[in-house]
């Protein structure tokens, strides 16, 4: 019998010999309580979270908990049903709507995750004769939403428009197209020249779709991303979006203007085969996403955490992910594996959580400690955040 | 020199800054195999054929190209047909 588990046994080994060194497992962790959006218990010690993606710190809001509390009380744990058949309650109607208030567009469709919501709105809009053409950096529910579907794929270089106008060029005529978009690039936390691109994708006759995950909520001026910073968001078909970062529980979403959006319930498998979220999910995210609508204030704190932050990593002589700081991402360059997995686990001891990312999720074999902000960061807790990672940095010999 | 042995002779070319390994290069070749290229590394290197030639190579017609020789065939069923 061949054992089908032997195609991982690279892996396996890599993460054993990576372990036997006596390093903490950096994908392994658990959060014994948690105390806001900025503080843990790991380990029985308090820790910073420096690797959420709770952007606005709406986790512990607490209008967004009553209202789940309520949701709770009224309608019970779950819905046990798709969205088309017992699944749709009023509390489904609300989010959809505070979607569509939130961007001002006509249509919203609620996924249960993210995910999903790429999966099932890539996957249905190209057909097998259309072609998708997405940046190459671009996140797994992406390609996954590509594989389930049957259209051409066209992977271009990240964030070249030269790239894209070019193979937007050779598509044959009359063949649908979509190109397909992040605003933040989630590893790095660059963001996407959106004016430009957006722009010769319309030239080319290609509809136009930006996952905005990890914008919604900070990123413009009304918070709705980096196609509303970049003035295009009136030439953008699809926005997809996450419950599970700025709005801080989970779910996923599609907006659109496109005056045919609703028929994609019918027709939609990742929508249509699955339960739906439940009742308090999205009751808190319909609370959470009404004040993410007024909070200017929030968002201007959060800007000025990231580039106190960078500014200090840069400081202290780390190579990081973008020059200027773009996002609430700052992503702090590791030499290889090893050193990452020491200083991650040398910050886990100084009492501060931040993200190891590594190949194949990492762009160009990259190693990575992503480190992610939040409104509720306050300045004193930056300051101590930088006063961490310059201690780390030393013992690890990361920094001189 | 044929149609076919110019795009060999410029596929070649394309091959070399990728071939890090200094493998020697026959038709008979398999990129995942022989020149243990990554899948971002294939990638790179369908961008570079595409530009080259002005053709689209897609993932799902990537996927079906194992060898050199396989290559040089779609390189020029696809321009053939634009």
């Amino acid at each position: 019998m061949t054992d089908l588990f032997s195609k991982f046994d690279p892996l396996i080994e890599q993460r054993e010999t990576l372990l036997a060194t006596g390093l903490t497992d950096p994908f392994n962790l658990v959060m014994e309580r948690v105390e806001s959006p900025t503080v843990a218990i790991c380990n029985g010690k308090r820790t910073i979270l420096l690797g959420t993606y709770n952007y606005m710190g709406m986790t512990f809001d607490p209008d967004v908990i009553a209202a789940g509390k309520t949701a709770l009380d009224e309608f019970g744990s779950g819905t046990t049903g798709s969205r088309v058949l017992n699944g749709t309650y009023s509390g489904h109607r609300a989010v959809e709507q505070a979607l569509k208030d939130f961007y001002a567009m006509d249509h919203a469709m609620v996924f249960s995750t993210g995910y999903q919501a790429n999966l099932g709105i890539i996957s249905t809009l190209a057909g097998k004769e259309d072609y998708i053409v997405l940046d190459i950096d671009s996140h797994a529910s992406i390609y996954d939403g590509c594989a389930l579907g049957n259209a051409q794929i066209v992977p271009f270089r990240h964030n070249d428009v030269e790239a894209l106008e070019k193979r937007l060029k050779r598509i044959p005529e009359g063949a649908g197209k979509l190109v397909v978009l992040e605003g933040v690039y989630s590893m790095l936390g660059d963001v996407a020249p959106l004016t430009e691109m957006v722009r010769v994708a319309k030239e080319n006759g290609a509809m136009v779709l930006v996952d905005e995950a990890h914008s919604m909520g900070f990123i413009g001026a009304n918070g709705r991303g980096v196609a509303e910073a970049q003035g295009v968001i009136g030439d953008v078909d699809f926005i997809i979006g996450t419950f599970s970062k700025s709005v801080g529980t989970v779910g996923g979403f599609c907006v659109s203007n496109h005056p045919k959006f609703e028929i994609l319930r019918l027709v939609c498998r990742p929508y249509v085969f699955t339960a739906s979220l439940p009742p308090s999910v999205v009751a808190t995210a319909a609370t959470s996403i009404r004040k993410l609508m007024n909070s200017a204030d929030k968002r201007a704190h959060l800007w000025e955490n990231s580039k106190r932050l960078h500014a200090g990593l840069r400081q202290l002589g780390f190579n990081l992910g973008t020059n200027e700081p773009q996002s609430a991402i700052i992503a702090v360059l590791m030499p290889d594996l090893e050193t990452g997995a020491a200083m991650w686990e040398a910050l886990l001891d100084e009492g501060l959580y931040v993200n190891l990312a590594r190949p194949p999720a990492t762009p160009a074999g990259m190693t990575l400690l992503r480190c992610s902000l939040c409104s509720e960061h306050s300045s004193e807790q930056v300051g101590e955040i930088l006063g961490m990672f310059a201690a780390a940095g030393r013992a690890t010999g990361c920094i001189t | 020199m044929t149609d076919r042995d110019e795009t060999a002779a410029k596929i070649a070319k394309l091959i070399e800054p990728f071939n890090k390994k200094g493998v020697a290069v026959t038709e008979g070749t398999r990129f995942a195999q022989d020149l243990e290229w990554d899948s971002l590394t294939v990638m790179d290197f369908v961008a570079s054929v595409e530009d080259e030639f002005d053709i689209l190579i897609s993932m799902n017609r990537a996927a079906e190209i194992e060898t050199v020789a396989q290559l040089i065939d779609a390189v020029g069923q696809l321009q053939g047909d634009r």
